[in-house]
């Protein structure tokens, strides 16, 4: 199977029904990318496909041939939301927070916050209560928090 | 226990043609969006094995207007349907349902065609499909059958589908009349329904429920009581005995008798 992989073309001799997941983190090494629930409920395997949010546990491999695939790891580490994740304490035990980040990427210019809840909403947080996600997320993108 | 990948076997479709013929000479099950088979599959619980994948079948993506009707092709997505204007214009309910299905993710990939195929009686989709009087139009390589939705499902999770059919759009006929939607579950987002009804309110009023019997229902002696006169407090009263909804993990049966008949009384007040 044949991909863009954070911008590099990768080559994978995957099973075809093998999910995305797997090859992200058993044949490419990218760990960053967690399984939760395996179910589509948590998000926490939200990767980017075609600029797409999507759960990586529920894509087959054979649908991520020839597209361009993002994970937490195209980032860089240094993305201005990744800071703002640390710096707001949107991260805690930080399994969510590569699935948050990742579906926050594709929030319009100028999220409201009811844009962030919707664009998070596939996403579960059991440590922050999210407030600090959705701090983290408006700051990055330059709203205004609500109080 | 995950199905073991070793078990599985892929074929991938490139045109509509070649899926009608791979169904004909190898029958296996479609796979569009993968949303509810790869849920199946990691927990073990999906009894096919050989699939074949249609997800690349453009085709079969398009939302257009054709003799009054709102034709959707199987493959559009819950996103596709939430932004189309076309469905915003003929169909709002069907946006607003699409908006509750899931989260974003799952909003991207699932599709109505694989909602319809899934079967289940909590679908978001179906009960739209069902009160508006879709027919589903299903193609195999000796052309193609146009089935009512609300002759389709013959049993839980059973429909009238042969196993060389592919469903290739829905077909949604001009409505008259207000359009009304509501799914209750445990939270607006990523829940399975507790219970689900979309309504239209014309002379003679549609009403569809989900989550409260085998399949997606009718329910013809309320609606008739309806058409008769009947103020929403009697017609609600026809309506909790007309539903045979069970106790499950999500809700109870009484639970659901109770919010199916609020339901239709704060319809018939929201839509007054």
């Amino acid at each position: 199977m044949q991909f863009t992989l954070n911008g590099e073309a990768r080559e994978v001799a995957s099973h075809p029904m093998a999910r995305l997941l797997d090859v992200l983190r058993e044949d490419c090494g990218l760990t960053g990318t967690k399984e939760g629930c395996g179910e589509g409920e948590c998000g926490a395997c939200t990767v980017l496909i075609d600029g797409e949010a999507v759960c990586s546990c529920l894509i087959p491999a054979s649908q991520a041939a020839g597209t361009e695939v993002v994970t937490i790891e195209g980032l860089g580490g240094t993305h201005p939301l990744q800071e703002l994740f640390m710096n707001e304490v949107g991260a805690q035990c930080g399994i969510c927070t590569p699935g948050m980040i990742m579906a926050a990427m594709s929030l319009p210019e100028k999220p409201t916050l009811d844009d962030v809840k919707t664009a998070l909403a596939g996403n579960l947080c059991r440590c922050t209560g999210y407030s600090a996600i959705y701090r983290a997320v408006l700051k990055w993108r330059s709203m205004p928090v609500p109080e | 226990m995950r199905t073991p990948l070793s078990q599985l076997d892929l074929r991938t479709a490139s045109s509509v043609n070649e899926a009608l013929g791979i169904l004909r000479d190898d029958p296996r099950t479609p796979v569009a969006g993968a949303t509810d088979v790869y849920v199946a599959l990691n927990f073990g619980t999906f009894a096919p094995r050989r699939f074949l994948d249609i997800w690349a079948l453009d085709e079969l993506r398009t939302i257009s207007m054709h003799d009054g009707s709102l034709v959707i092709g199987a493959l559009a997505s819950y996103t596709a349907l939430t932004q189309s204007h076309l469905v915003a214009d003929h169909v709002p309910m069907l946006a607003e349902a699409s908006r509750l299905v899931g989260g974003v993710q799952i909003q991207n990939r699932g599709t109505l065609g694989g909602n319809i195929a899934n079967g289940s009686p909590a679908a978001d989709g179906v009960p739209v499909l069902s009160a508006t009087d879709a027919v589903i139009v299903l193609r195999s390589v000796d052309g193609e059958r146009r089935i009512p939705v609300n002759s389709f499902y013959t049993g839980y999770r059973q429909t009238v589908m042969k196993p060389d059919e592919l469903i290739v759009a829905v077909e949604i006929p001009h409505v008259e009349g207000k359009q009304w939607f509501r799914k209750v579950g445990t939270r607006a987002a990523q829940a399975i329904s507790k219970i689900v009804m979309a309504v239209v309110r014309a002379e003679s009023p549609r009403i569809a429920l989900g989550s409260v019997g085998p399949t997606v229902v009718r329910v013809p002696r309320t609606e008739a009581a309806l058409a008769s006169g009947a103020s929403a407090d009697e017609a609600a009263e026809i309506l909790g005995g007309e539903i045979v909804p069970i106790d499950d993990v999500r809700s109870t049966a009484d639970y659901r008798r109770k919010v199916a008949m609020n339901l239709l009384k704060r319809c018939w007040t929201e839509t007054a």
